[in-house]
């Protein structure tokens, strides 16, 4: 069942003959095979430069020389800017690659952690545990983040479990009822915040807002802690995902473990979103907007999309934070304000164009 | 026309083997209910039955798309559900009956899809792939579609491109739930063509659902007509597509069927 060619060549060229169609098995460039380098190159370009341009602006813009020479503008960068930098990128990536991930397995464009509830979930989950007091660590892993990771994996399997119907999934209903999830959540973190006390309630208010505050790298690492498996996970099945964007049955036809593959899709997602609210509150709509521009630029193969998405997010963060930094002369805005202008926007106008899909 | 009617020497070379079938979606409903055929190699068939008769169902079960609440399916002598996924997959390919597409994936990225079975995981098509799947492409006549995004074709096209899909995974047989729904007159007839050689030439087995009867004879090997989940009738279509059996099949006691030029038209009705 190898060597031979199993298609019988020119089979349409008999009598069919449709006009345009044996004969001529398409140009060239199309019938080229592809790959991952050049999409990469072009996406770490645009990485490091937007890694440069948010070391670059701040507070003060960057000085090199004084770098040099001045222990305080050295500690300053070190443990505030370049942090705060990295601690972005790794929320963008995270919050891109999900995004891109729930996309194809929902087969939604739609979908995101934010509109289905998940980062909700994950808000909630992160709030008792501050509630509690913020400091509780498990093994190293701070509380905070194993609660937002229970959080979003309820709001997960709440919002699965409320919109499948037999095999299908209705995608009005998922975006409802992570909608609902949504509000049910904000709630709940609305309860807390009057039940706990007043420096505590303080303290869920500015993180909900979603900001990035970090110093130094040692949050950072234990973040990476629970992510890294995350991220390997997603990057792992994005082939399977590629193939479930098309269609359930048809991808496990084709051999793709549907059932272990939603399982992998809801721990990873909620994982890693859990984390990523844990730190940095609800930053919304980064999922969404960054698998739409990846796919505007390079098409839709999920196998490239999904890692040029986290590659993307990250960078987008990057400038969404420099820019949250220093839009104000005095202080700075919260990052989740940002990307919610500008992703609420974005979604709206996608909104409006799926109209013309008949898929309800 | 070959006639299979030496059911107990057929035993040797059937490709897919059902044993006593039973499926329900919801408790002691039966959709499918103690179905056992055997579906020869290098044959092809035909599945018909009424709406809602379990037609769709019971080739899930026997695309291994579902596991049966009873009873076993047998591929190439092996339980089915032993045979890992991805060896499945390339010795068995299903065209599923409608194919919904949200993201505008062009109609050769879905027909290299087919080639997933074939492929490392985190690797991607090689050239030899590309070649195959413009010629699965090819071989249904829908080549001028490769670089057309699927969510702009019609139906009849997007199903001739799931069939490329099927093609490219080079399978040793096909189980197409009513491909021939969403086709023209002449590309149904094309896509029978397509069977008929890829049967002729490869010895491909191939199993459809369909509603068309006049497709049947004397294109096809073979029918398997079910009625309420149960096989009711098998044969060659000569056999099958009479009046007494159709008229139980659809519980329509009106439906006639007439050979003519060699084939049989059925109808119903006056």
């Amino acid at each position: 069942m190898d060597a031979s060619p199993q298609v019988p060549e020119g089979a349409g060229s008999s009598q069919q003959s449709t006009p345009s169609s044996p004969r001529r098995p398409g140009n060239a460039s199309r019938a080229a095979p592809r790959n991952l380098i050049r999409p990469l190159i072009l996406v770490l370009l645009f990485l490091a430069a937007s890694t440069l341009v948010s070391l670059w602006v701040g507070y003060r813009l960057l000085d090199l020389s004084l770098l040099r020479e001045d222990e305080t503008a050295r500690s300053l960068f070190f443990q505030l800017r370049l942090p705060r930098v990295v601690m972005a990128g790794i929320l963008g990536a995270s919050l891109g690659s999900v995004g891109a991930c729930l996309q194809a397995f929902f087969r939604n464009p739609l979908a995101e952690p934010f509109t289905l509830g998940v980062s909700g979930g994950g808000t909630l989950g992160a709030s008792v545990a501050i509630a509690f007091g913020w400091g509780i660590t498990l093994a190293g892993v701070p509380m905070v983040f194993l609660a937002a990771f229970a959080g979003s994996a309820v709001a997960v399997l709440v919002v699965y479990w409320l919109s499948r119907t037999g095999d299908v999934v209705m995608p009005g209903t998922l975006l409802l009822a992570g909608v609902v999830v949504n509000l049910i959540a904000s709630a709940g973190v609305i309860l807390i915040q009057y039940i706990a006390d007043y420096s505590r309630a303080l303290q869920i208010l500015r993180w909900t807002i979603g900001t990035i505050d970090v110093v130094g790298f040692d949050r950072i690492w234990r973040m990476l802690i629970l992510l890294i498996p995350g991220w390997a996970i997603l990057l792992a099945i994005a082939r399977d995902l590629h193939l479930l964007a098309m269609g359930e049955e048809s991808a496990a036809s084709l051999g793709v473990n549907v059932r272990r593959c939603e399982r992998l899709v809801y721990i990873a997602s909620s994982l890693i979103v859990g984390v990523a609210v844990a730190e940095g509150g609800t930053i919304a709509f980064v999922g969404l907007i960054i698998p739409h521009a990846v796919r505007l630029v390079l098409g839709q193969d999920v196998r490239l999309v999904l890692p040029c998405s986290f590659l993307v997010g990250a960078g987008f963060l990057m400038l969404a934070d420099a820019l949250a930094r220093t839009a104000l002369t005095s202080g700075e805005l919260p990052v989740g304000a940002v990307t919610a202008v500008i992703g609420g926007v974005t979604f709206l106008g996608l909104l409006r164009r799926q109209r013309r899909f008949s898929a309800i | 026309m070959a006639s299979g009617n030496s059911i107990s020497a057929a035993r040797a070379d059937a490709l897919i083997q059902a044993r006593g079938l039973r499926f329900a979606y919801e408790a002691d409903r039966w959709v499918v209910d103690d179905v056992s055929l055997d579906l020869k190699r290098g044959a092809l068939a035909a599945l018909i039955g009424a709406n809602g008769s379990g037609k769709s169902t019971l080739i899930r079960l026997l695309a291994g798309l579902r596991s049966a609440s009873a009873g076993e399916v047998l591929f190439s002598g092996q339980p089915l559900k032993g045979i890992p996924r991805k060896r499945l997959a390339r010795s068995l390919a299903y065209v599923p009956q409608i194919n919904p597409m949200i993201f505008p994936f062009t109609a050769m990225e879905v027909v290299l899809t087919g080639r997933s079975p074939y492929t490392p995981r985190f690797r991607f098509e090689n050239r030899l792939d590309v070649e195959q799947a413009l010629m699965a492409l090819a071989a249904v006549g829908a080549a001028h579609l490769a670089p057309r995004p699927v969510t702009e074709l019609s139906g009849g096209e997007r199903q001739l491109v799931a069939v490329a899909r099927a093609l490219a995974q080079e399978p040793e047989c096909l189980i197409l739930d009513e491909p021939a729904a969403a086709l023209d007159l002449k590309h149904r007839a094309a896509l029978i063509r397509i069977l008929r050689q890829l049967r002729d030439r490869q010895g491909m087995t191939a199993l459809m659902v369909t509603h068309d009867l006049q497709l049947l004879d004397p294109a096809f090997d073979r029918v398997f007509a079910i009625h309420r989940g149960s096989l009711l009738a098998e044969g060659s279509p000569g056999q099958v597509l009479r009046g007494e059996v159709l008229s139980r099949v659809y519980e329509d006691p009106q439906v006639r069927a007439r050979k003519l030029e060699g084939r049989t038209f059925v109808w119903s009705g006056t």
